[in-house]
């Protein structure tokens, strides 16, 4: 498991980089990878930008039956998330991707787990799976 | 543990008698199986299984038993490719058993010690059969994925033009890699316009209208435009009663009239010689 | 932060983005565009992003912005070399980019401007 801070925009890079090499290691196909990478350049912004800064643990990993992956974990301490269900809408038929890009992340990756309270801090785990 | 120590005396008493053991227990595996196999390998197979067996029923710990279930699956999975039905190879493993209980039939005293046995050697058969059953999903998986590709053609219908011909429901695995496939095509012969033909396409619902949708989009992306044809009449009633509607894409009953179409994009028309 | 290097060839001017940007690199080069555009008599802009492995949505966003704002300058920008896993990954997103042009390479995106615009 690789531990990297998110401080500042070239952090952001860092962490795309990162998780490029990871999924690359594990198996996952271009166009999975990209998406991957996508997402996570998506949730380390959200960390540093409305989290106030974070940090972002990459793990390759292997659920059962065989398959190979990543997963990926954004945890900030920063306000947290007031309306989390207004924040996960599906906004892709208005296609203007504004907010927090949270719900066009959750679209790019298998697994996505949100955990987020006024005060709190947030948390997102993300996950993305060979075929 | 009491089971264990029963498995240890069994395999003790087998131990005594294992080359005969192994030659009975392969005589019946033999005289059941269809000859897919030669004799010679299946008394090998057979031979190192049940040292195996005996190793497990031995050992204290669950390395044996590891290497035992694994030998196993291999056995299962070769099997399962070679054309073996799944009770053939099951069987296989509960012949161990009845071989074991001629040898035992005589000696009352080692009931409980067979009963042991005989627990293991269905685990173990069950073990082979699920085995089987998974390896077998995974060919079936390898030949959908396979399948899916050959559905998947993207042909040139004249410089610049593509065409993708959808045969089949749209869903969003196909629809995937249908989107690879169009943009890899579009790179490959930096072509302009491609034509997605949906009379293949038993239905279209907001569904499949959303992944064409998609499909367009990212074409449009790589610069180039799409039409859509062969929307049935049937379905235009479907289409249009669902309040779908497909924009600014083009859409034409047929395969001739899109090519027309993009013919004329291009600034090009077909006319006699 | 990196800058992109801006080119003028003839009236247009092009851009190619070789590496991972980060935010502010891509703010500052819609800015420089911005400038050179008024500066010069530019009627159009190429952004080639051949060699660019990941567009998100803050990146996809000033990318299609940097259409409109060519637009004020009237002038057209084409965004050109989007690889296939990157336009795939934007359709999932849900952008599509409507306010810049798009072309498969700068070749293409150059007729679409109409030339150089020497002649």
């Amino acid at each position: 498991m690789d531990e990297l801070p998110i401080a500042s925009g070239d952090d952001v890079v860092r962490v795309r980089q990162h998780v490029r090499q990871v999924a690359a290691a594990s198996g996952l196909s271009l166009v999975d990878q990209t998406k991957l990478v996508t997402a996570a350049s998506e949730l380390a912004r959200n960390a540093l930008v409305h989290g106030g800064g974070g940090v972002a643990r990459i793990e390759s990993a292997s659920p059962a039956n065989g398959r190979t992956g990543v997963r990926i974990t954004f945890s900030d301490s920063g306000p947290g998330i007031p309306n989390i269900e207004l924040a996960l809408t599906d906004g892709w038929t208005s296609g203007d991707g504004l907010g927090l890009g949270l719900s066009g992340a959750r679209r790019l990756v298998d697994e996505f787990e949100l955990t987020s309270a006024p005060g709190a801090g947030t948390s997102v785990v993300v996950a993305k799976w060979s075929r | 543990m009491e089971t264990h120590s029963d498995l240890q005396r069994m395999a003790a008493y087998l131990r005594e008698q294992a080359d005969e053991l192994l030659k009975r227990w392969a005589d019946l595996v033999l005289t059941g199986s269809r000859g897919l196999t030669s004799a010679d390998d299946v008394r090998r197979e057979l031979d190192d299984l049940l040292h195996l067996v005996l190793r497990s029923m031995t050992d204290a710990d669950e390395l044996a038993g590891g290497e035992l279930r694994a030998a196993l699956a291999e056995l299962s999975r070769s099997r399962a490719r070679s054309g073996y039905s799944p009770s053939e190879t099951a069987l296989a493993v509960f012949a161990l058993k009845d071989a074991v209980h001629e040898f035992v039939a005589d000696a009352a005293e080692l009931v409980p010690e067979f009963l042991a046995f005989s627990r293991m050697i269905d685990d173990l058969g069950l073990h082979t059969f699920e085995t089987y059953a998974a390896a077998r999903e995974e060919i079936i998986a390898d030949q959908a994925e396979a399948m899916l590709e050959l559905s998947t053609p993207v042909v040139r219908l004249w410089d610049g033009i593509i065409a993708v011909p959808l045969i089949g429901t749209l869903d969003s695995a196909r629809t995937q890699l249908v989107m690879e496939k169009l943009l890899d095509a579009l790179l490959a012969t930096g072509a302009d316009h491609a034509v997605i033909d949906v009379t293949g396409v038993p239905t279209v619902d907001t569904e499949v209208a959303q992944h064409l949708l998609k499909t367009v989009m990212a074409a449009r992306l790589l610069g180039a435009e799409c039409t859509i044809c062969g929307i049935r009449p049937q379905i235009a009633h479907t289409i249009v009663s669902l309040g779908i509607e497909f924009g600014d894409i083009t859409t034409k009953a047929t395969l001739a009239d899109a090519l027309a179409y993009a013919l004329s994009r291009a600034g090009l028309k077909i006319g006699p010689v | 932060m990196d800058r992109v290097p801006i080119l003028k060839i003839g009236q247009v001017l092009f851009v190619s983005i070789q590496i991972d940007l980060q935010d502010d690199s891509v703010v500052q080069l819609q800015e420089d565009l911005a400038d050179q555009l008024a500066a010069t008599s530019a009627r159009g802009v190429i952004i080639d992003i051949t060699a660019v492995e990941v567009v998100d949505s803050f990146i996809g966003r000033m990318l299609a912005m940097t259409g409109s704002i060519s637009r004020l300058f009237d002038a057209e920008t084409v965004l050109v070399g989007m690889r296939p896993a990157v336009a795939i990954t934007l359709t999932e997103l849900g952008l599509s980019l409507k306010g810049v042009r798009t072309a498969l390479n700068a070749e293409k995106g150059l007729q679409l401007l109409g030339g150089t615009g020497d002649g």
